[in-house]
């Protein structure tokens, strides 16, 4: 019953997705008031009726309702309640399902909440959403039915995967969609203003909270990801530039450079045709990733369910929206007025340069993760990662940083750096600083060292726009700036720190004996089998002793999952403000000597520490943004109520 | 408590399919560092940068897969024994192709991915000189 | 900007080479073996013990004896290696000589493989270290190389020995003796 209900409730939001299409199209062209006001209406009510089949399948899961394929395949009546309810979205069609609801769901509130712009620039954006929730609801009902049912109930399901069984990960795809599918707001917003020509401050100002908010969420679920890849994985290993791993960076990067490029555009009415562009390709990014990674076409840790025939749909969608919006774009973008000019040295000036420079990772990112692939098509095999991404990146990440120093203090439209040298040179003494200190300390590679210089610097640079001015009445959105641009120091702190000063030790110990690594004693005391829910384990009981202080006990594990069955491996952390210890128990020898992976990573946290201060930056920027729009709303309301009342 | 765990345990693992696996112990300097911190290091920089062929995209310092083990241990001995990290690479280069190494080298097969930075360099450069050049 | 109005269409151009590459290899198989790289280089040097008491062990002179031969990759606990010994049995009767190099297996379990799949090898060294495999290029079990009189690799054959590979490796090894 419930999974025919699901099914039912996706096939009406199909029908409403068609609706609002219709009547958004019919409506631009000939201003017929009829079908037009069906557009909000019928995007809201698209949204109820996603969100309800999304919630039957929930109810599935959570029940194990053995008579779905899908619950037979991805679920285990054994497993414990959170993993079950995770498992609706751990796999292909439960995630398809996720991100068609998303988009209604998003569509939804565009059609509840949004006022400022033009009638048609709202229909125009609501009929481009539906057409491209349209192709992936086409793609989920003909070609990955969430809600198929087997002849015959299964006695039981073939489990998640254990790597999944994880909070971490279960939260992680979730957060990532609301990111993606965020973007497709700001897609359809700019199709909607190409098509109605309307490229205006107030659009930015519109769609400036939707890349907020996804943005928001893409940098959370980045940074989940990456700190999931370094516990779970038992190497301490936390970005690789996997073909994965950069299918969730392309759209962020474009979605940075987009969220400042409307920032302008909302400012001085200035990169217009940028802010359109960007807005067409962060979505795109996010299509391209979802396509990447399902496909099968890309060799990865983290394939999905692969199927060429699922590939060829999703690329053939990915042919017509952003094969239509790009040409739209190069069509109609040339007409779109120039905005106002602005000097090399202004704010303008740094983020068009910041933009350049986020938009030439994006195209080497891109370039390193698909050339294996434009080689296979050779018949040569070659692999590219970190020795490529890593340098070739770094060509345009360094000045990006610099400006990123620079860029808040400068005035808009027309500034001159006599006038802010004072602080930069501060800020350029202590980065020079920290290049000496850490080389007379104990010299790293170069690229660690760059990072280590350009992060003190970046971090003493973000505070300087709050010099001078009055702490508490500074408005939000300055705060989110500070705060974002400060995350992003941290966390390059951090990652030169791992990279530099990482200390490791691979010992094979009997019970008794003690290691050091780095400042850490550890005593391995014993080891012992123990049990979980659908697991058992053998786990180490380690004595770590910092510096002689007080032993904490830490226990990695080496698990085995009975269903499926696979074995993994618990680390165990223990963390100071200074860094993380890292413990991974490995295999018994034939001696009873035990495996033992030790790591003492300083300030390796910093990087996840920092991806958290610049979603939280963005936040302060959201919540910012959003108050002053209430206050202009209510300002503007009570102009017309005077003029009403006096006229 | 510790006997039915332990029952258990051996329950499951006599159920489990076949794996293919060997038997043998790991390599010796697959699991274990050199003396000398300084090889050490050399040899866990060049690790991270050879590619486990038997493994989905991971590195062989990051993998537990036997053969990578057994790939560890080769580059640690012969570390140890002097040879440059890049002529190891060279070494499994000349019997795996470029694909086991993580490292893309300057060929006729991998020109774009050095070429096209600098093209960026270029156009980056031409965009915004052109949009500078006008002024306010 | 007139200049540049040409840039406008760049994202386009890079989504359409994207299109165009993703779309070509799409229904392309998917190339998940690893090639050797040393089809057409000696053997490199090297030596094996025996992996059998009745079987000598293996060596790169073993291979400049002017005869072609079929080195065979494979180990006890490998699953395709038991499905493709009748197919090397028939190898073996064709004429074709097989040395064997046995990849991180204990004495007993060689010995256990063969008494019931049967010995086609000539030779049969131990690599206990997965050194000799490492060495020719060879990335997982089985594979089955051609030798040529002169010690040089000629071919290399990924994955077990069906029945229609029979007829091609006895080709091989007849190409390689000419």
């Amino acid at each position: 019953m419930i999974a025919e209900f699901g099914l039912a409730a996706l096939w009406l939001a199909a029908s409403l997705a068609v609706l609002q299409l219709l009547g958004g199209a019919v409506a631009l062209r000939e201003g017929e008031e009829r079908l037009a006001v069906l557009v909000r209406p019928a995007a809201a009510v698209q949204g109820v009726l996603a969100a309800l089949s999304f919630g039957a399948l929930l109810l599935l899961f959570t029940r194990t309702d053995l008579s779905v394929k899908l619950v037979a395949m991805n679920s285990h009546s054994a497993k414990p309640f959170i993993y079950k309810l995770s498992g609706a979205w751990g796999n292909h069609e439960g995630s398809m399902l996720l991100w068609v609801t998303v988009m209604a769901m998003a569509g939804a509130l565009i059609a509840l909440l949004e006022r400022r712009l033009p009638e048609k620039t709202i229909q125009a954006t609501l009929a481009a959403q539906a057409f491209v929730g349209l192709g992936f609801y086409a793609f989920l009902l003909f070609s990955s039915n969430p809600f198929e049912r087997l002849p015959e109930p299964a006695a039981e399901g073939m489990g998640l995967n254990p790597l999944l069984q994880d909070i971490g990960l279960a939260l992680h795809p979730p957060t990532l969609y609301f990111g993606y599918v965020g973007l497709s707001v700001a897609f359809s917003f700019a199709v909607g203003a190409l098509i109605t020509r309307q490229v205006t401050p107030a659009f930015a100002r519109a769609m400036r909270p939707w890349v907020l908010g996804a943005w928001i969420f893409l940098t959370l679920g980045i940074t989940a990801g990456s700190y999931w890849a370094y516990y779970e994985l038992g190497w301490g290993g936390w970005w690789f530039w996997d073909p994965v791993e950069n299918a969730s960076l392309m759209p962020w990067l474009a979605a940075t450079a987009l969220l400042h490029s409307a920032s302008v555009l909302a400012a001085r009415d200035a990169l217009r045709a940028w802010t359109i562009m960007l807005g067409v390709v962060a979505f795109s990014m996010s299509m391209v990733g979802t396509f990447l990674v399902r496909s099968g076409i890309l060799t990865s840790v983290h394939a999905f369910a692969v199927d060429p025939e699922r590939g060829s749909f999703i690329l053939a969608l990915l042919a017509i929206y952003i094969g239509g919006a790009l040409t739209l774009f190069a069509l109609r973008a040339g007409t779109v007025a120039e905005g106002e000019r602005f000097a090399v040295t202004s704010r303008e000036g740094a983020l068009v340069f910041n933009n350049v420079m986020l938009c030439a990772i994006l195209g080497i990112v891109l370039l390193g993760t698909l050339y294996p692939l434009l080689t296979e098509a050779f018949d040569v095999k070659v692999s590219v990662g970190p020795p490529y991404f890593n340098p070739a990146g770094a060509i345009f990440f360094v000045p990006m940083v610099v400006v990123m120093a620079i860029g808040p203090l400068l005035r808009w439209r027309r500034d001159w750096l006599g006038r802010v040298k004072t602080p930069l040179i501060f800020a350029a003494l202590v980065s020079l600083a920290t290049l000496v200190g850490v080389l007379a300390w104990n010299p790293p590679g170069f690229l660690s060292l760059l990072g280590f210089a350009m992060a003190t610097g970046l971090g003493v640079a973000s505070l300087l726009p709050l010099r001078g001015r009055s702490l508490r009445r500074l408005p939000l959105a300055v705060w989110g700036m500070v705060i974002a641009h400060l995350g992003i120091a941290v966390s390059l702190f951090g990652m030169a720190s791992e990279s530099a000063f990482s200390v490791e030790k691979l010992v094979a110990a009997r019970v008794g004996e003690t290691m050091t690594v780095g400042p850490w004693q550890v005593r391995l005391n014993a080891v012992e089998p123990v049990a979980g829910p659908n697991w058992t384990a053998m786990e180490g009981r380690l004595a770590a002793e910092y510096r002689g202080g007080r032993a904490v006990t830490v226990t990695p594990q080496s698990r085995t999952f009975w269903a499926p069955e696979q074995e993994t491996s618990e680390s165990a952390l223990l963390t100071r403000w200074n860094g993380q210890l890292y413990a991974v128990l490995g295999d018994e020898s034939d001696d009873g000597r035990w495996q033992l992976r030790l790591w003492w990573k300083p300030f390796v946290t910093l990087i996840w520490f920092g991806g958290m201060l610049i979603a939280l930056g963005g936040l302060l920027a959201l919540l910012g943004r959003l108050a002053n729009d209430l206050k202009r709303r209510t300002a503007q309301a009570k102009i017309a109520e005077r003029k009403a009342e006096m006229g | 408590m510790r006997h039915v765990l332990l029952a258990l345990m051996l329950a499951f693992s006599l159920q489990a399919p076949a794996l293919a696996q060997d038997s043998l112990p790991p390599a010796p300097y697959a699991y274990r560092q050199l003396d000398d911190p300084e090889q050490e290091a050399q040899a866990q920089a060049l690790m991270e940068t050879l590619r486990c062929l038997k493994c989905q995209s991971q590195s062989i310092a990051d993998s537990d897969a036997p053969m990578a083990g057994d790939m560890r241990h080769q580059v640690r001995i012969r570390i140890a024994a002097g040879e440059a990290p890049e002529s190891i690479r060279a070494w499994l280069v000349e019997r795996y192709g470029d694909y086991v190494s993580y490292k893309p080298r300057l060929d006729g097969a991998t020109w774009p991915l050095f070429v096209v930075p600098l093209l960026l360099v270029l156009l980056g450069a031409v965009v915004l000189l052109r949009r500078f050049g006008r002024r306010p | 900007m007139s200049g540049l109005r040409w840039t406008i269409w760049l994202p386009l151009a890079v989504f359409a080479a994207f299109l165009a590459l993703v779309g070509l290899q799409l229904y392309r198989p998917a190339e998940r073996e690893v090639q050797s790289a040393m089809i057409g280089k000696p053997v490199p040097q090297f030596a094996l013990p025996a992996a059998s008491p009745d079987r000598p062990g293996v060596s790169t002179a073993d291979f400049r004896d002017g005869k072609p031969k079929l080195l065979n990759i494979w180990a006890s606990w490998c699953i395709p290696c038991a499905a493709e010994a009748p197919q090397l049995a028939e190898l073996q009767v064709q004429g074709a000589q097989i040395v064997g190099v046995a990849i991180r297996d204990k004495p007993e379990d060689v010995a256990a493989f063969l008494a019931q799949y049967g010995n086609p090898y000539a030779r049969i060294g131990a690599d206990n270290l997965s050194s000799i495999q490492l060495e020719i290029g060879s990335s997982g079990v089985p594979e089955t190389f051609v030798v040529d009189g002169q010690g040089i690799i000629r071919y290399q054959h990924i994955g077990d020995v069906r029945k229609r590979d029979v007829a091609i490796l006895l080709d091989k090894l007849k190409e390689a003796g000419e």
